[in-house]
């Protein structure tokens, strides 16, 4: 089959995907929320990490629970679990983030039958040592309480072969993320949603095979001079969107780069295989593109958009943020003033889920991009 | 109307708390103290209001408390017009609105007492929400003064060794942060004499709170929320320990005379969440004519939570444990079984919920906990949407409309 097809049937019904999965390997598999879960470790234990990014249908279960000034995403995905929809999970992993998930993780405890229920306390603080040693600390104890409730050992050889197949998705990820920048008309924004949402839930070693067959042949066809769109840059959270491609598209631009939870976010950073393993790990969650709920400092953020942007010669930036999500709402004036400094115009969107295809969102998008 | 020209009503002067003027007096002091800051060469931190504030006292820095003045702003009304300006500055009006408030009060000076005093250095403690890091972050660019964040893992379920062996580090930094900003070392003796006072501060706090115990309460949920102010902003002082024993024989009197904050007092009710702080007289009023008293809530009780966790002897090291186990860092079902705890201690025949969408961390289980009361306890919940500060998305009619009711429910 092409290579490309098999990720937009995985992106099309992640939770098909992963029923068909689990009876074909008779493996576990484990949700997780937010890019911190510790991915190396559950890969590392045999198990299939099924990243959840928002519900799949209309709320009704879910209200008795949360109150409607919670993010979608933290709704949806609540009203999935009460409906069975995710009754193929073997466990949940809830990363400390934000405010919300930090509650939700409790409701989920409380209400969820979905198997096993794993608070990994990640520190907020990432640029102390102390916090790097309390990551670790962290990183280590879910490693061994990991092995009793999947019922099985993580060795360190199973670790480094964990961390080395992470380390090669994230370094081909680049490369699509690089191609994509250097040459955006050689494939649709779609496909890079496609990608990035096999990314969080296929069985990693399929997807590396497949994602290296896609990127070959995507070097192969790459041509610089390709497109004259208007080049955007994607800045915010979850994006479970694929219609915002192809509006965006639409309306005379092409996206080529993000800095999105669900995109490079996620990608960034290496694993050193050598020595402490585990202190490479924590390594990497402290210093990998940080996300707003954590902190790095005061700026980092706004200088990594910048710096982003300007190397992905965006003409504009569009913020995609999902309504009543506070660490991105905080966040806003800042980044829109630092890129405002650099020369770079702004859109800000707030989007419910399921919301993309509406005709507001399109109009000003099309306004945006005309303006540039 | 000047005050002359209004009958007085005798039973009314007599049910009024006399400590509050002396209150008054206290906290107009320390802001004039506070605002005067620079004159006096004094060091003034911004700090949470479940942050470390013992340090500081014990290093003669001023602690100033946002949140407090979030909370002056909300009474005085002037809350909708500063949530406004922040949004025009580009926050999501749904943002929590003391810090909507606080950002867009510290570019005018508005507010009830024309802002705050600049801050040398920002003290955040994420123990009550992932919005203070972000507020003090903005803070922190917006002044260009060091920022010091301490780092409480939540928790969920337990405390762990690892988050006590961090937060404890993190203590020792924050006593070298604080050193360096003030350029002097940090007497440990009166740290330890500090985190006494405070300790004491706390225990007279409680033995206050549980005064309502008393049938009829000597004093409801919305003198709490007045005479709170104290054992956030100042404790660890001597100031703070006078107060509230000076509070306490009051209301040892008011028992025995059998002086109530409600006069006909049937209705015993616990309150959860932050006040409304721009309705708090409309909302004391409304219960008191269905004689209801709201004789306890969560939310003041949260600066004495942590008692149990500290120790007097080692008080610097039990900071680390006494921070990160507060109510707002615990788990919804740990939260729950307190406040079943308090339904029982202070034999209530209700909750009363402000679902403040403000307020992420302490608002989203709220149905839950009020579904557990129902199973465990069989009492009924009336849930009040609003927000603490901006008079917007507060109905009057429809929460009056909603009292009405939930006292038919209570009346049977
Ligand atoms: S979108 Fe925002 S509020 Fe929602 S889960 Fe993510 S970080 Fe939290
Ligand atoms: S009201 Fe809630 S969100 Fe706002 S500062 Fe207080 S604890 Fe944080």
């Amino acid at each position: 089959m092409d290579a490309m097809q098999v990720f937009h049937d995985v992106a099309a019904d992640p939770q098909a995907y992963a029923r068909e999965w689990k009876a074909r390997t008779g493996g576990k598999v484990v949700g997780t929320f937010c890019s911190y879960a510790p991915e190396e470790l559950i890969l590392a234990a045999g198990a299939l990490g099924y990243r959840i990014v928002g519900g799949s249908g209309a709320i009704s279960k879910a209200d008795a629970h949360l109150q409607a000034y919670c993010c979608s995403l933290v709704r949806g995905a609540l009203e999935d679990a009460l409906n069975q929809r995710l009754d193929f999970l073997d466990g949940t992993i809830f990363p400390h983030t934000c405010d919300s998930i930090q509650r939700l993780s409790d409701l989920w405890r409380m209400n969820a039958q979905t198997g096993f229920h794993l608070d990994v306390v990640l520190p907020v603080k990432l640029d102390t040592a102390s916090a790097q040693d309390y990551m670790r600390a962290v990183m280590a104890k879910a490693r061994s309480e990991l092995e009793g409730l999947l019922d099985t050992t993580i060795s360190d050889a199973n670790l480094r072969e964990a961390i080395d197949t992470c380390n090669r998705i994230r370094s081909a990820m680049q490369t699509l993320y690089t191609i994509r920048r250097d040459c955006p008309g050689v494939m649709a924004g779609r496909d890079v949603h496609a990608i990035t949402r096999s990314a969080m839930v296929m069985d990693r070693h399929d997807f590396l095979k497949n994602l290296l067959t896609v990127v070959e042949e995507l070097a192969t066809q790459a041509n610089p001079a390709c497109h004259d769109a208007k080049r955007i840059f994607l800045s915010g959270g979850v994006c479970n969107l694929p219609d915002i491609y192809s509006v965006i598209e639409a309306a005379g631009g092409v996206v080529v780069g993000d800095d999105l939870c669900t995109g490079s976010r996620q990608l960034t950073g290496t694993i050193a295989l050598e020595g402490d393993l585990m202190g490479a790990i924590a390594r990497r969650y402290t210093g990998r593109a940080v996300c707003p709920a954590k902190h790095a400092g005061i700026k980092r953020r706004g200088e990594d958009l910048v710096h982003l942007a300007r190397e992905s010669k965006a003409r504009g930036v569009v913020f995609l943020y999902l309504k009543f999500c506070d660490p991105h709402a905080f966040d806003y004036p800042y980044l829109k003033e630092m890129l405002d400094a650099a020369g770079i115009p702004t859109l800000l969107v707030e989007l419910e889920e399921q919301t993309a295809s509406d005709g507001q969102f399109r109009t000003r998008c099309e306004a945006f991009i005309e303006m540039l | 109307m000047n005050a002359t020209d209004k009958p007085v009503d005798p039973d009314k002067e007599r049910r009024k708390i006399k400590s509050v003027a002396k209150m008054k007096e206290i906290m107009t002091h320390y802001y004039i103290d506070a605002k005067t800051a620079e004159q006096t060469g004094k060091k003034v931190a911004w700090i949470t209001s479940g942050g470390p504030v013992e340090p500081l006292i014990a290093m003669d820095v001023i602690p100033v408390y946002p949140e407090n003045h979030g909370a002056m702003i909300g009474a005085s009304k002037m809350g909708t017009e500063l949530c406004e300006k922040a949004e025009g500055m580009g926050y999501s009006g749904d943002l929590c609105t003391y810090a909507l408030a606080d950002i867009a009060c510290s570019t005018v000076n508005g507010g009830p007492i024309g802002g705050l005093p600049k801050p040398d250095m920002l003290v955040c403690g994420n123990n009550i929400c992932g919005t203070v890091l972000k507020w003090y972050e903005v803070q922190a660019r917006y002044y260009d003064v060091p920022l010091f964040i301490l780092d409480t893992p939540f928790c969920h379920t337990e405390f762990s060794e690892e988050a006590r062996i961090y937060v404890r580090r993190q203590l020792d930094e924050y006593l070298l942060f604080l050193e360096k900003a003030c350029g002097k070392s940090c007497d440990r003796d009166r740290l330890q004499e500090v985190g006494r006072l405070s300790m004491e501060g706390q225990t007279l706090w409680q033995a206050v709170l549980d005064t309502t115990t008393n049938k009829p309460a000597p004093m409801s949920a919305f003198d709490a929320f007045f005479h709170l102010a104290l054992i956030v902003t100042l404790r660890g002082t001597q100031t703070v320990v006078d107060y509230y024993t000076g509070l306490l024989a009051e209301m040892k009197t008011r028992v025995a005379e059998g002086i109530s904050a409600v006069p006909h007092e049937e209705y015993r009710l616990l309150w959860d969440n932050l006040p409304i702080w721009y309705r708090t007289r409309w909302l004391s009023e409304k219960f008191a004519a269905h004689n209801a008293c709201l004789v306890a809530d969560t939310y003041t009780s949260a600066w004495c939570g942590s008692l149990p966790y500290l120790k007097e002897d080692d008080f610097l090291a039990s900071m680390a444990e006494g921070y990160s186990r507060i109510y707002l860092n615990i788990g919804t079902d740990r939260m729950a079984e307190m406040v079943l705890e308090m339904i029982d201690k202070y034999d209530v025949d209700g909750l009363v919920m402000h679902s403040n969408r403000s307020c992420k961390p302490y608002s989203i289980g709220q149905y839950d906990i009020a579904r557990i009361v129902q199973e465990k306890r069989g009492l009924p919940t009336l849930i009040i949407e609003a927000n603490m500060t901006d008079a917007r998305s507060f109905s009057e009619s429809q929460v009056e409309t909603r009292i009405d009711a939930f006292m038919e429910v209570l009346k049977g």
